[in-house]
C-alpha cells in the first residue's frame, strides 16, 4: 500500500495554522460556556479576533513557502496566503461590526462568534483544497454555520423565512454540487484537480457526456453560490432576513470562498478546456449583471439593494474567471478584496442605524442622514461611489483593471454589456447618496447607535477603500503574484 | 448473483418510484427505507459489505426514523392538492422529468467513458479494514473536517431548536408582536 | 436428483435452509418457555406459585397460550392504516430472527448461521431497525395513546443504540474484528495470575462496555425499567393497545426475540460465547448455560426495579451513557497503545 500515515513538516504545521487556529479557537470558545459571563460581554468578539489573528499570523508567518499536504487535499500557496488573510480580515471586520449589533438585537454571543468562526474555517478550506472533496466540504462547513446565522434571531419571521430559503436552496445547491463532483469523478479517476487537468490534457472533452454533464452540475452548485443569475433567487430574501453584520459577512466572505474555489475548479483543472465553457460562463456573466442591476433599481430596502448589486457584482467577477489566465484570475483577486471591503463597510454602515432591535434600513430611513450625522454620510457615499465604479475609489481602480484584463483576453461584448451595466448601477448607488442629502425623513429620523468597535471596522474599511482608490499597485502586484502557482 | 442483482435492483427502481408517486407521506418514507434497504443488498453484491450494513445502520436505521417522527409529529395523513396551479405543476413536472429521461438515454446511447480507477481496495483484508485504513491515511483530512462539520451541525441544530426561555428571547416576541 | 445434490450452491443453499428451520423452532420454544419461566419466576418473586394447572407444574401453559392467542378474535380499528396495522408486527419479529443468523451458538461452523465479517455490524443494524415495528404499530392504530407509546419507544431506542454502538467499541478494538466468531476466538485465550486461570472474556477487560451494553440492552428490547412505550399507568398498553390475537402475539414474540438474540450477543462479546473449561464438544452448552443466566438477569431486573421517569430515562441515555461509553473507547484506546508500546 502505497498510502501511509501523513507526516507533517514544522512548516506544515504553521502552514495548516489557521485550520488549526480556527478549531481550536471555537473549541475553546464551546468549553468556556461552562463559565457563562452575563449576556453582552464582549468575551466571544475578543475570543475570535484574537483566533483570527492567530490564524492570519501563522500562515503570513510561512507565507513564501509552498506545500501540496494530505495528497493535495490541502495546498498552501500563494492563493491561499491571500485568501486566507482576506477571510480573516473580513471575518475580523464581521466580528468588530458584531460587537455592538449582536449585543443589541440580543443574538446569543458564545455560539453566534462560534458559528462565525467555523463559516471563516470553511471559507479557508474552500480556497486552500486542491481536491473536489474537501472543497465540498469547506462549502458545507461554511454553509452549514451561515444557515444558523442567518436564522439566529428565532423570533423574528422574516429571519426564519430568510434561514428556511436559504437552507433549502442551498441543499439543493450541494446535491448538485455532489452529483457534479461524483460523476466527474467517475469521468477522470480522481478527485484531485491537478490530477484531473491531467487527465483532461491527454484525452478530448467532447466524447465523454459524463465530464460534461458531471462539469454542468458543479458549475450550477457553484452559481448558487456565488449568487449568479439563474441561480440567485434566494440572496434578496437571504440578506434582508439576516441580521445586518451576517449580511455583511456573507455578502463579502461567502462571495468571495465561493469564487475562489470557482477558480481553482475552472482555471486548474478545466483550464485545458476553456474554450468550452467560457462561452456558458459568459452568458451567465451577462445576465447576472443585468438582472442583478436591473433589479436593483427597484428596492427600496438597501438590505435587498445591497443583495442585488451583491449579484450584479458577481456578474463582474465572472467576467474575470471567464477571461482566465494568470492576468484573469488575479484580477479576480484584486476585485474580490476591494469588493469584501467596501460591501462590508456598505452593510457596516447600516449595523449602526436603528436602535435597540429595530431595523432602519430602507431608502427613507436614511433621508436626510447626511446632514444629521454628516460623518456618517460621508462614508456611505464613499462606500456607495466605490461601489458604482466611480474614482478616485478602489471600486473604479478594480473595474477598470477588470474590464481591461477581459478586453485584452478579446470579451469584447461582455466588456460592453458590463461597462453599460456600471452606468446602470450607479443610478441606484447615487440614489442613496440623494436620499440622504436631498430628502427629509417621513418618520422619525432613525436613531444611530455609536459603538466604538463598529467606528473602527468603518474606518478601517473607509481606508482601503480610498487607499486602494488612488494606490492601487501595491494589491494588484499581491494579487498577480498570489495566482502564480494557480495555473 | 445476476438474479439477485436484477431482484435488488428491481425492487430499488419499484421503490423509489412508489416514494415519488404514493400519497400518504408515511407510505412514502417506508418505500424510502425499502430503497434503502434494496440499495444495501445491491452493495452486498459488490462485495462492499461493510458500506452495505452501513447504508442500513444510517439511512434506514437512524434518518428515516426521524423522517417518520416528524411525518407523524405534523400529522401528514394525505397530501391533499388540486386545483389549476397543481395540475401545471405537476404537468411541467412530467415534462421536464420525460426530457430528462431522453437526456439520459440519449447519453447512454453514446458510450460513457470511465476514468481510470485510482486505488482499489485491497482485498487481502475486509474491506472494513481497508475503509479504516484510508480512512486514516489517504483521507485524514476530509475525515478530520468532517467530523468538525458535525460539531458544526449539531451546535446549529441546538442554536435553532432551543427553547425560547430567557428574557431575550420573551422581549423579542414582545416586540415583535403588536 | 445425485447430480442436483452434488452441486456446490445447492448443497449451501440445503444447509442454509435447515439451519433457518432449526434456528427458528428453537427459538419459538425457548420464547414460549422463556414467557413461562418469567411468569414462574415473578411468581416466585412475590410470593405465590405462577401458572401450575395445565400439564405438569404447569409446563403444557406456553402450548394453551399459544392456542388461546390464535384463536381469538382479530380486531382491527376503524380509520386504522390496515397495511401498515398488518406489517407491523411482522416487523418486530424479523430484525430479532435476522440476528440469529450471526450468532455462533458453539465452534465450528455447523453451529454458526453465517460467520460474515461484518457480524456485529449485522446485530446493530438489524436492531437500529427494530424500531419500525414500534412506531408503525403506534401510528397505524390511530389511537393518540398507541401513538404517543410509538413515539416514546422511538426516541428511547435511537438515544439508547448509540450508547450500545459505542460501548462495543471497546471490544472491537480488543479483537481487531467486526466477525462475532473472530470475536469469539480472541476470548480463548486463557492467562494465569499466580497459578489461577483467568479466562480471556471480555467482561473483564472491558466491565464498564458491559454495564453499559446490558443497561441499553434492557433499554432496546423495552424492557421493565425502561418499558415507558407501555406504561400501562399512563398509556394504557402502550404501541399495541389495538392489537389483539396473533397480531399482538407477534409483538410479544418479538419482545422476547429480542431479549434473546441480545442476549446472545451479549454472551458474544462480553461473556467468551462458547469458551468454557472441558473438550470444545461442550461449546453449545457453556453458551446455553451463560445465555440462561442472562435470561434469567432480565427476568430479575423487571420484577425489582420501578420503571424510570421519561426525562430521567433520557438524562441517563445522554448525560451518562453516552459520555461513560465515549471515555471507555479513549481509555481502551491508551490502554492498547501502553500495553503495545510496552510489548513492542
Amino acid at each position: 500500500m502505497s498510502v501511509r500515515m501523513p507526516v507533517l513538516l514544522p512548516v506544515d504545521l504553521w502552514a495548516l495554522g489557521a485550520v488549526i487556529a480556527l478549531s481550536v479557537g471555537l473549541m475553546v470558545m464551546l468549553l468556556l460556556e461552562w463559565a457563562p459571563v452575563r449576556p453582552g460581554s464582549p468575551r466571544g468578539a475578543i475570543l475570535s479576533l484574537l483566533t483570527l489573528a492567530a490564524a492570519a499570523g501563522s500562515v503570513l508567518y510561512v507565507r513564501d513557502v509552498a506545500r501540496s499536504l494530505f495528497g493535495g487535499m490541502f495546498v498552501h500557496d500563494g492563493f491561499t496566503v491571500f485568501f486566507t488573510i482576506l477571510f480573516c480580515a473580513v471575518a475580523a471586520l464581521a466580528v468588530l461590526l458584531s460587537w455592538d449589533y449582536a449585543r443589541r438585537t440580543r443574538i446569543g454571543q458564545s455560539e453566534y462568534y462560534m458559528l462565525l468562526l467555523s463559516a471563516t474555517l470553511g471559507m479557508i478550506l474552500m480556497a486552500a483544497s486542491n481536491d473536489l472533496i474537501t472543497i465540498f466540504l469547506g462549502l458545507e462547513l461554511m454553509s452549514l454555520a451561515l444557515y444558523v446565522l442567518v436564522g439566529i434571531r428565532r423570533a423574528r419571521l422574516e429571519s426564519n423565512e430568510a434561514a428556511l430559503k436559504y437552507f433549502l436552496l442551498g441543499a439543493f445547491a450541494s446535491g448538485f454540487l455532489l452529483y457534479g463532483i461524483a460523476l466527474l469523478y467517475g469521468a477522470t479517476g480522481s478527485t484531485n484537480l491537478t490530477r484531473m487537468a491531467e487527465f483532461l490534457a491527454a484525452s478530448p472533452l467532447q466524447n465523454n457526456p459524463l465530464l460534461i454533464v458531471g462539469g454542468l452540475l458543479l458549475l450550477t452548485g457553484f452559481a448558487f453560490k456565488i449568487a449568479a443569475v439563474p441561480f440567485h433567487m434566494w440572496t434578496p430574501d437571504a440578506y434582508e432576513g439576516a441580521p445586518t453584520s451576517v449580511t455583511a459577512f456573507m455578502s463579502a466572505g461567502a462571495k468571495a470562498a465561493g469564487f475562489a474555489a470557482l477558480l481553482r475548479v475552472v482555471l486548474h483543472a478545466l483550464g485545458g478546456v476553456h474554450a468550452n465553457w467560457a462561452p456558458m460562463l459568459s452568458a451567465i456573466a451577462m445576465l447576472t449583471m443585468t438582472v442583478g442591476n436591473v433589479t436593483a433599481l427597484l428596492q427600496i430596502n438597501l438590505k435587498r439593494m445591497l443583495a442585488y448589486s451583491s449579484i450584479a457584482h458577481a456578474g463582474y467577477l465572472l467576467v474575470a474567471v471567464v477571461a482566465g489566465g494568470h492576468e484573469g484570475a488575479s484580477a479576480a483577486l484584486f476585485y474580490l478584496a476591494v469588493y469584501s471591503v467596501m460591501n462590508l463597510g456598505a452593510f457596516g454602515v447600516l449595523t449602526l442605524l436603528g436602535r435597540g432591535q429595530e431595523e432602519r434600513v430602507t431608502l427613507s430611513d436614511v433621508a436626510g442622514l447626511g446632514f444629521r450625522h454628516p460623518l456618517l454620510g460621508v462614508t456611505l457615499t464613499v462606500f456607495m461611489l466605490s461601489l458604482g465604479g466611480i474614482p478616485p475609489t478602489a471600486g473604479f481602480m478594480a473595474k477598470v483593471y477588470l474590464f481591461g484584463v477581459a478586453l485584452k483576453a478579446g470579451w469584447i461584448p461582455l466588456v460592453i454589456v458590463g461597462v453599460l451595466n456600471s452606468v446602470v448601477s450607479v443610478f441606484y448607488y447615487l440614489r442613496v447618496t440623494v436620499a440622504m442629502y436631498m430628502e427629509e425623513p417621513a418618520l422619525e429620523p432613525v436613531g444611530i447607535s455609536w459603538a466604538a468597535p463598529g467606528v473602527i471596522a468603518l474606518m478601517v474599511c473607509l481606508a482601503l477603500t480610498l487607499w486602494w482608490g488612488v494606490q492601487a499597485h501595491a494589491l494588484l502586484a499581491l494579487a498577480l503574484r498570489s495566482v502564480q502557482g494557480l495555473m | 448473483m445476476i438474479f439477485l442483482f436484477a431482484g435488488f435492483a428491481a425492487l430499488l427502481v419499484a421503490s423509489s418510484l412508489l416514494v415519488v408517486l404514493h400519497r400518504n407521506p408515511v407510505t412514502s418514507a417506508l418505500f424510502l427505507v425499502l430503497a434503502f434497504c434494496s440499495l444495501g443488498g445491491i452493495y452486498l453484491l459488490l462485495q462492499a459489505e461493510f458500506v452495505a450494513l452501513v447504508q442500513v445502520i444510517v439511512y434506514a436505521g437512524a434518518i428515516m426514523v426521524l423522517f417518520l417522527f416528524v411525518i407523524m409529529y405534523l400529522n401528514l395523513r394525505q397530501d391533499v392538492e388540486r386545483g389549476v396551479q397543481t395540475a401545471i405543476r405537476r404537468g411541467l413536472g412530467w415534462l421536464v422529468g420525460a426530457v430528462l429521461l431522453a437526456e439520459a438515454f440519449a447519453l447512454i446511447a453514446k458510450r460513457w467513458q470511465v476514468g481510470p480507477v485510482s486505488g482499489g481496495p485491497e482485498m487481502l483484508e475486509g474491506n472494513t479494514q481497508a475503509i479504516g485504513r484510508a480512512l486514516y491515511t489517504r483521507y485524514l483530512f476530509p475525515f478530520e473536517i468532517t467530523s468538525l462539520l458535525l460539531l458544526v451541525a449539531m451546535i446549529g441544530v441546538i442554536v435553532i431548536a432551543k427553547g425560547r426561555g430567557g428574557t431575550a428571547a420573551a422581549d423579542d416576541s414582545a416586540e415583535e408582536k403588536p | 436428483m445425485a447430480a442436483l445434490w452434488n452441486q456446490p450452491d445447492v448443497q449451501v443453499a440445503v444447509w442454509a435452509l435447515l439451519k433457518v428451520g432449526i434456528i427458528l423452532n428453537g427459538m419459538l420454544i425457548l420464547v414460549s418457555y422463556m414467557i413461562f419461566a418469567e411468569r414462574k419466576i415473578a411468581g416466585h418473586m412475590q410470593a405465590r406459585t405462577g401458572p401450575n394447572r395445565v400439564g405438569w407444574f404447569g409446563f403444557m401453559q406456553p402450548w394453551a397460550d399459544v392456542l388461546k392467542l390464535f384463536f381469538k378474535e382479530e380486531f382491527i380499528p376503524a380509520e386504522a392504516n390496515r397495511v401498515i396495522f398488518h406489517i407491523a408486527p411482522m416487523l418486530a419479529v424479523i430484525p430479532a430472527l435476522v440476528t440469529f443468523a450471526v450468532v455462533p451458538f458453539g465452534p465450528g461452523p455447523a453451529l454458526v448461521g453465517a460467520d460474515v465479517n461484518v457480524g456485529l455490524l449485522v446485530f446493530l443494524a438489524m436492531s437500529s431497525l427494530g424500531v419500525y415495528a414500534i412506531t408503525l404499530g403506534g401510528w397505524a392504530s390511530n389511537n393518540k395513546y398507541a401513538l404517543l407509546g410509538g413515539l416514546r419507544s422511538s426516541a428511547q431506542m435511537i438515544s439508547y443504540e448509540l450508547a450500545m454502538g459505542l460501548s462495543t467499541i471497546g471490544v472491537l478494538m480488543l479483537a481487531g474484528s467486526l466477525s462475532l466468531v473472530d470475536i469469539v476466538h480472541a476470548q480463548s485465550k486463557v492467562a494465569h495470575v499466580f497459578g489461577l486461570p483467568i479466562p480471556g472474556w471480555y467482561v473483564l477487560y472491558q466491565p464498564v462496555a458491559f454495564v453499559i451494553f446490558m443497561i441499553t440492552a434492557l433499554a432496546e428490547t423495552n424492557r421493565a425499567p425502561f418499558d415507558l412505550p407501555e406504561a400501562e399507568g399512563e398509556l394504557v398498553a402502550g404501541f399495541h393497545t389495538e392489537y389483539s390475537s396473533m397480531k399482538f402475539g407477534l409483538f410479544f414474540l418479538g419482545e422476547f426475540m429480542n431479549v434473546i438474540s441480545i442476549s446472545c450477543i451479549a454472551v458474544t462479546l462480553f461473556l467468551g460465547g462458547w469458551n468454557g473449561p472441558g473438550p470444545a464438544s461442550l461449546g453449545l452448552l457453556w453458551f446455553a448455560l451463560k445465555l440462561a443466566l442472562l435470561l434469567f438477569f432480565f427476568i430479575w431486573i423487571r420484577w425489582t426495579y420501578p420503571r424510570l421517569r421519561y426525562d430521567q430515562l433520557m438524562n441517563l441515555g445522554w448525560k451518562v451513557l453516552l459520555p461513560l461509553a465515549l471515555a471507555n473507547i479513549v481509555l481502551t484506546a491508551i490502554a492498547i497503545q501502553w500495553v503495545s508500546g510496552a510489548a513492542g
